[in-house]
């Protein structure tokens, strides 16, 4: 059987677009069926507004690319019903350790807090996430829900109007036109959208290639992350080990700046250099090797009139972290019910602006991680490599040294604390579920909080009652579990939230007046 | 200046001054600079405030000698 990457999951089919005397006109297009697009699409199906996806390919991506999921976009793909298969199939792992030249200088542990349903992180090569998020589409297809992929559709042209965006798309049988309501951009760094848009793309480039391969071995490598810093055999670079799925190890070895980067694909030379790093004698088969370089950057905005970016259309960050694929599937998880609301005229336009705000301040976030990753990682001055090597050096020795080793500060969510759609919070609840922040998961007698939250607004009453409002009330007996997350010394707690999970207000008691206003706030009418 | 303390507060002070010295005696560039990252680290986390750092963070950035002139 050929790799799931070399098998067409979404071939070319002509569309009757294709010869209509006019363009068609969709609700929304979403460019590029990436992890980040198929998940806006599968949102958007959810919400019932019909969708087609376009994308250049007809596979899912080729080699494993982004391979370490956290555990926000587990939750995100809970909700869009397919965590399941993408934690039954990744590799968990808790445990790192920490390699300065030739030793071994600590072991950490991510202790992951417990009383949540999803891991911190799963390790999976991106063609299974595309290839479960492809079969979900295929499931909602079956359930009549309006949603598609065209294969082999490439944007060409563009023209953005007022209400509506018109696309020149080729096909292998030429090309036709076709107009979007609204279209959501997920077309990865390089975003033809963007180009045809003329936008910038402005930021920080590195001086660095970093070798990338993926090997299949039967090694005694126990399920851990291993970082190497200056190690013997990448002298003064950096190096890394994870596994994924089938026994396959991710390998990723900095290589600096000026390299022939062709001669350093060659197999037989990156075969020499994973000898040297993983010891003659260990037998292994390299399945994908690339190099790459990287950016820390974004676009100034992410919406322009009817035109959304999401992903790494719209910002990107160094590898160090997961902050790429896991930042653009929050990216949608906060687009998507904006869509529907002012779409459905609900809300009023400007909802979509406040996905500017919030995803602009989460790229930030991210970049600043990666950046200062990056930092320590590549020292860029002789003054920055000195405090590294001493901090490794001090690391060894003493504890206090070692959270200043950063060897990548893994994904976790962004709090829209600034967010013009907070509303009130009550002062004495507890910071981990404020206004902003994605629902903490608690254990249920049966079941998981957050199984019981998402993709309307909600209002969750823990230890209190409230009245049927025109949204759903979920009320809940203050357990232990709860308490600790959402009541701190309080009794009771009155949560509003968002359809994306996040927190929208809250309050120690009822009060009608206080939680319609809360609702149009968060709703952007506020 | 609220909280670096920026007045003497070592005590012996030509000893200490030896002993700094000392610290770098036939040592290469190299080794030296390496010895000052870990000294600065080791201090830093010994002070552990942030504010006191920042402060001499800024006069230390500052070439005193040289704003006198």
């Amino acid at each position: 059987m050929p790799p799931i990457f070399e098998t067409p999951l979404y071939p070319y089919q002509r569309s009757p677009d294709q010869d209509g005397a006019t363009p068609a006109r969709h609700a929304v297009v979403v460019v590029g069926a990436g992890p980040v697009g198929l998940a806006a699409a599968i949102d958007l199906a959810l919400h019932d507004i019909p969708v087609v996806v376009l994308d250049e390919n007809d596979k899912v991506s080729f080699g494993s690319r982004a391979i370490c999921f956290a555990k926000r976009p587990l939750e995100i793909f809970d909700r869009l019903g397919c965590g399941e298969p993408l934690v039954e199939k990744g590799v968990q792992w808790r445990l790192g350790k920490v390699f300065f030249r030739d030793s071994l200088i600590y072991g950490f542990d991510l202790l992951p807090e417990a009383g949540h349903k999803r891991p911190a992180f799963i390790n999976l090569q991106q063609y299974y996430l595309e290839s479960h998020l492809v079969k979900r589409v295929r499931q909602l297809q079956a359930q009549g829900k309006r949603i598609e992929i065209r294969g082999m559709n490439r944007v060409a042209g563009l023209k953005v109007e007022a209400d509506h965006a018109a696309l020149e798309v080729t096909t292998p049988e030429g090309g036709y036109g076709l107009e979007a309501d609204w279209l959501i951009a997920c077309d990865g760094a390089g975003s033809t959208v963007r180009s045809l848009m003329g936008l910038d793309f402005v930021g920080r480039a590195f001086e660095d290639n970093f070798l990338i391969a993926d090997v299949t071995m039967d090694a005694e490598f126990p399920t851990e992350r291993w970082f190497w810093f200056d190690p013997p055999f990448n002298k003064g670079q950096s190096a890394l080990l994870h596994k994924q799925p089938d026994g396959v190890w991710r390998i990723d070895l900095q290589l600096g700046w000026n390299i022939d980067r062709e001669h350093e694909k060659e197999p037989e030379r990156v075969k020499a250099r994973l000898k040297a790093m993983l010891g003659e004698g260990v037998e292994f088969k390299l399945e994908w090797v690339s190099i790459y370089t990287f950016q820390c950057r974004r676009m100034e905005k992410f919406r322009h009139g009817r035109v959304l970016f999401a992903g790494d259309s719209a910002h990107q960050v160094s590898p160090f972290g997961a902050r790429g694929a896991n930042s653009g599937i929050q990216d949608t998880d906060n687009l998507i019910w904006k869509l529907k609301l002012v779409r459905d005229g609900l809300a009023p336009d400007s909802l979509l602006d406040t996905y500017d705000d919030e995803r602009v301040f989460a790229a930030d976030e991210n970049i600043r991680h990666s950046t200062r990753s990056t930092e320590f990682i590549t020292p860029k001055s002789q003054a920055s490599r000195a405090f590294r090597d001493a901090a490794l050096d001090l690391a060894a020795r003493f504890p206090f040294a070692r959270p200043l080793v950063n060897s990548g500060r893994l994904s976790t969510p962004s709090v829209y604390d600034h967010s013009p759609l907070n509303g009130v919070d009550g002062p004495t609840l507890p910071p981990v579920a404020r206004p902003g922040a994605p629902a903490p998961d608690a254990p249920l007698a049966k079941g998981w909080l957050l199984d019981r939250l998402g993709g309307r607004f909600q209002l969750l009453a823990i230890g209190m009652d409230a009245p049927p409002l025109d949204i759903e009330v979920v009320r809940l007996d203050a357990s232990e579990a709860l308490a600790r997350r959402y009541l701190g010394d309080a009794r009771a707690a009155l949560y509003l939230l968002r359809p994306d999970q996040h927190v929208a207000a809250r309050w120690t008691a009822y009060d009608e007046g206080k939680v319609r206003a809360a609702l149009a706030r968060a709703m952007g009418k506020g | 200046m609220a909280k670096l303390i920026t007045t003497l507060h070592i005590d012996g002070a030509d000893d200490f001054y030896a002993e700094l010295i000392a610290l770098h005696a036939e040592r290469t560039r190299e080794e030296s600079e390496a010895i000052n990252a870990r000294l600065i680290l080791l201090l830093c986390n010994h002070v552990g405030d942030r504010e006191t750092l920042r402060e001499a963070f800024t006069e230390a950035r500052r070439d005193g000698a040289a704003s006198l002139a």
